[in-house]
């Protein structure tokens, strides 16, 4: 006898009264506790966007370039030659705190599957993570155990992990976060949508058999962590990379054939979300028999079938003639298959076990009714206090040598290697340029062409100020694909945010989404997908506002691709903007002086497009050798980091009415350092002044390392000397010998 | 004087879970001439191949051992028929574990020593020119390769070892980039920093690090391709 549906049951399933009275209306009854579970589930806030969707309609979505915006599987912009890029962020970040392992390859798995769905063939992955403070009890664990989980997927299944960022803050202490992008290839005339039309049509489910992990992950990861989250390990899915590759070209060969109508991952609220939003898109109606679905474990309930998360899997849409041909090839390739329904016009979703009805929802009720909040918002209070700081009252460093070395070494600054070295790079040939450049550069294979990629987010800036750490989030991917010389075409973005009760989270929010637009709008780049992650806080302690944000642009000639570093000596080194007084919010003032405080960086978007613009015309005519961006650390670090792959220095001299540690150590944006050969020199500043940027010739590479301040020495280092702390300081600071 | 080999037919061999295969048949494909397929690894002959070859990737998930369940496939009963008549079959990475748990080769690739995967440029000396492999290089060269396992450390016992140097069966060595072969330049622990074998009569060769990933000069890298040239060089 089954259980009576309650209030109670409702609450327990992370729903509120209101809600619960709302689906008693919809559905001109009380639920059965198999609907409940599915209402709770494409209710919960991971599914529904409940408190996030009436901001994320500020976003410009639209552009000439843009194939499919939200909504979909993933965004797809056009790159020419027929092709589209086709690429999403996502976080998995309860799972990952949990259980970092498993928590971080499933999130993994679930993008990929979100690319490859939509008919394109994976081709590199970036992966965006926040780690708590160094000396936190969980983050050696924590960071070891998230790119294991990422390293084993990614090398099995055999998409590069070629960018990305990691970064270390208390604030993560009780929440990681772990935010993954993908990018795909797919013909422009050969895309596939998560779409259940056309009357009669099979539901064929396929990929791995349904199990009882991850029963509500969803909901999970709707919810603030308390002391209980441990016991929550069991609702963390376990991932096979190996299945996932098999359904992966099995899934690319179908789409060859085509014969598939529409097709939908199976990711958060599993066989839910995908059979309910699938008939949402195709203004249509599913019945499925759930004993038909492959199990893995026995007396799985219908409740337990529709709710778990069990990785790699896919449902599709096919016409009847070419069922037979897809069990074929999904036999080719080992893998289960199974036909669990059709596609009807009545409008609902009907759910049968063994005959009997399970469940009867319409989907409108579940899908477009569901709850949409404007949450009260409110200027955080602490902001009074960090924007009242004066920057004027830290003490110059006594040696700016020393204070240079301990930001190169900072666990925000240094290298990655030790994380890189465990990602496969290189898988696919396509990596122009991997990890460790301004943005990462994958040819497109079969053309002349490569996207270059950027991923990131300055959380600190969005702290003191959510609105310009958003604009500078946007901004500084931007400038990054466009110091390879590629032109940034769209975005996506991974919102991760505390919890919208609370009012002052849900402002840094909807502050973060306008200064995001605003950039997005005024950089022609796009939005067309992304993900929300509420509730990332346990107790009381939010993390702070982190809007991570994935640019991909397009350069029609790949050997064109700028790098990051300077290549040879006695080329001239230009300083591109304005250097000012800004070191609130930066690495400096946080690692050298102990403050997150202040405000951001400012940001003029007609600057910042104007430096784009010239990077870009500078690339295309081949006149610059080298251009790396300057941003966390300033000057100083940025003209170190050119100094990494090609052991080239610089001397330099900066003439500013700066104090010395500011010149150097200043956040301000819409900066680049170049490297140009002698003999261009002439036409690239000319290029420069006609987009009118600021521009200062401040020296040439050499062999060593020396910058001076107004003629005075400042900085003097043995290139081998940064190349080793900057290498090695990671792996020293987290996992010493 | 080296001649191109005539009709060149290059059957590159697809386990489930290989996802080295596209790389390697794009590379092959370069070569001039050359024709190049996929063998999925139910089929049971390789045809009128003339070159096999096993690429690197995790078949079957690598889950059992690496490339333990790949040698019970079908195909490698034809891989092996073809090789026993003197046909030249190539492993890379995966391929080469494949290759050693058919005991095609000698030895075994354990867990890298660091027990982490390991994904980098790694330098190779040149210890055997005359196989078909390498018979384009030049003995004591120093090729830049990457890497990109968790299994790639050689293993076998004192008396196999021994009879490898002896038979100078050793095709490749990890060095440093001036050709010394030292403990810091062995990324995994391989015994004597051994980065790739052939078995006694040369037509086998299998080694950890991927030469189709430095075969182009958009990537950097060509020295990988001087193996595939070798290849379709008499």
């Amino acid at each position: 006898m089954q259980k009576e549906v309650t209030v109670k049951t409702a609450l327990d399933h992370g729903l509120n009264a209101a809600e619960f009275e709302s689906i008693k209306k919809h559905l001109g009854r009380v639920p059965n506790l198999v609907e409940l579970g599915i209402f709770s589930a494409m209710w919960s806030e991971h599914c529904s966007y409940k408190s996030s969707r009436v901001h994320l309609r500020r976003f410009p979505t639209e552009g000439p370039q843009v194939v499919q915006g939200p909504g979909e599987n993933a965004g797809v912009v056009d790159i020419g030659n027929g092709l589209t890029a086709v690429f999403k962020m996502e976080s998995h970040n309860h799972p990952s705190f949990i259980e970092p392992v498993q928590g971080a390859a499933t999130g993994v798995g679930g993008i990929l599957r979100d690319v490859f769905t939509m008919g394109a063939r994976p081709i590199a992955s970036f992966d965006c993570l926040r780690f708590g403070h160094q000396d936190h009890e969980k983050t050696r664990f924590l960071v070891g155990g998230v790119v294991k989980g990422i390293s084993m997927y990614g090398n099995c299944i055999g998409v590069p992990t070629v960018g990305g960022s990691t970064r270390f803050h208390e604030c993560y202490n009780g929440n990681i976060l772990v935010n993954v992008m993908t990018v795909g290839i797919a013909r422009r005339d050969a895309l596939f949508f998560g779409k259940a039309s056309g009357l009669g049509n099979k539901i064929i489910y396929i990929g791995s058999k349904t199990g009882r992990d991850g029963i509500h992950g969803a909901v999970m990861a709707s919810d603030t962590f308390g002391e209980e989250s441990e016991s929550k390990r069991p609702t963390v899915q376990v991932g096979d990379p190996f299945t996932e590759k098999l359904l992966l070209e099995a899934c690319l060969e179908i789409f060859r054939e085509n014969i598939v109508e529409g097709i939908q991952d199976m990711g958060a609220a599993g066989l839910t979300s995908s059979s309910f939003e699938m008939a949402s898109r195709g203004n249509s109606g599913i019945t499925m028999h759930l004993d038909k679905v492959p199990m893995r474990e026995e007396g799985m309930t219908p409740y337990e079938i529709m709710l778990s998360e069990s990785q790699e899997r896919m449902l599709l849409v096919a016409k009847p003639e070419n069922e037979q041909k897809i069990l074929d090839i999904l036999r080719k390739w080992d893998l289960e298959a199974a036909t669990i329904g059709q596609v009807e016009d009545h409008g609902h979703v009907k759910l049968l076990f063994h005959g009997e009805l399970a469940a009867d929802m319409p989907v409108d009720a579940c899908v477009d009714t569901a709850p949409k909040y404007e949450r009260p918002m409110q200027r955080p209070a602490y902001l009074e206090k960090t924007a009242a700081f004066d920057t004027a009252s830290v003490p110059a460093p006594a040696s700016l040598n020393e204070a240079f070395f301990k930001l190169v070494g900072s666990l925000n600054l240094n290298g990655k290697r030790w994380i890189t070295e465990q990602y496969d790079t290189m898988i696919g040939l396509g990596s122009v340029f991997g990890p460790g450049h301004d943005a990462a550069v994958i040819r497109v294979m079969g053309t002349n062409s490569a996207l270059a990629v950027s991923s990131g987010c300055n959380e600190r800036y969005c702290y003191l100020d959510p609105y310009v750490g958003g604009m500078i989030a946007l901004a500084e991917c931007a400038r990054n694909v466009a110091c390879t010389g590629a032109k940034p075409l769209a975005s996506t973005d991974c919102l991760n945010f505390g919890s919208p009760m609370n009012p002052e989270i849900m402002w840094q929010f909807s502050q973060s989404v306008d200064g995001i637009a605003e950039a997005c709008r005024k950089l022609d780049v796009p939005v067309v997908g992304g993900n929300v992650s509420l509730y990332n806080q346990t107790g009381e302690v939010a993390i702070y506002p982190t809007p991570m944000i994935g640019v991909v642009g397009l350069l029609d000639d790949a050997t064109l691709a700028v790098p990051s570093f300077f290549q040879s000596e006695g080329d001239a080194v230009l300083l591109l903007g304005d250097t000012l007084n800004e070191i609130g919010g930066s690495e400096y003032l946080k690692t050298i002086h102990g403050h997150d405080a202040g405000k951001p960086p400012a940001l003029d978007l007609t600057k910042e497009r104007n430096l784009i613009n010239a990077l870009m015309e500078l690339a295309r005519k081949r006149l610059v050798k080298s251009a790396h961006d300057c941003s966390e650390g300033g000057l100083a670090i940025a003209l170190a980091e050119c100094a990494l792959d090609k052991k080239v220095g610089c001397e330099v001299d900066i003439q500013t009415a700066l104090r010395p540690d500011v010149a150097l150590f200043s956040e301000s944006q819409s900066r680049a350092v170049l490297s140009v050969a002698p003999q261009n020199l002439k036409a690239a500043l000319a290029v420069i002044a006609a987009h009118k940027v600021p521009c200062a010739e401040i020296g040439k590479t050499a062999k060593a390392f020396a910058v001076k301040v107004n003629g005075k020495a400042a900085l003097t280092a043995d290139i081998a000397d940064i190349v080793k702390t900057h290498g090695e300081s990671f792996e020293k600071t987290l996992f010493p010998q | 004087m080296t001649t191109a080999v005539q009709n060149l037919k290059v059957g590159v061999v697809v386990f489930p879970g290989s996802n080295c295969d596209r790389d390697t048949l794009h590379v092959a494909s370069l070569l001039p001439g050359a024709q190049v397929r996929s063998v999925w690894h139910k089929e049971t002959s390789l045809g009128d191949c003339n070159l096999a070859i096993l690429p690197g990737g995790f078949s079957y998930g690598d889950y059992l051992r690496c490339g333990a369940i790949a040698r019970f496939s079908p195909v490698m009963k034809a891989v092996a028929d073809f090789a026993q008549k003197g046909g030249t079959v190539i492993g890379i990475c995966n391929g080469f574990q494949v290759l050693t748990e058919s005991h095609l080769l000698p030895g075994v690739l354990l867990p890298n020593e660091s027990r982490k995967f390991i994904c980098k440029n790694v330098h190779l000396r040149v210890e055997r020119t005359d196989i078909p492999a390498t018979r384009g290089l030049n003995k004591g060269d120093v090729l830049k390769m990457p890497i990109a396992h968790g299994d790639g450390n050689f293993f076998a016992d004192e008396e196999a070892i021994a009879r490898l140097e002896k038979n100078g069966q050793v095709v490749v060595r990890y060095c440093d980039e001036r050709g010394n072969v030292t403990a810091e330049a062995n990324p995994n622990g391989a015994r004597n920093n051994i980065a790739g074998i052939c078995n006694e009569r040369g037509n086998v060769f299998g080694l950890m690090p991927h030469p189709e990933r430095c075969s182009e000069d958009i990537l950097g890298n060509t020295d990988g391709f001087r193996i595939f040239k070798s290849l379709a060089t008499l």
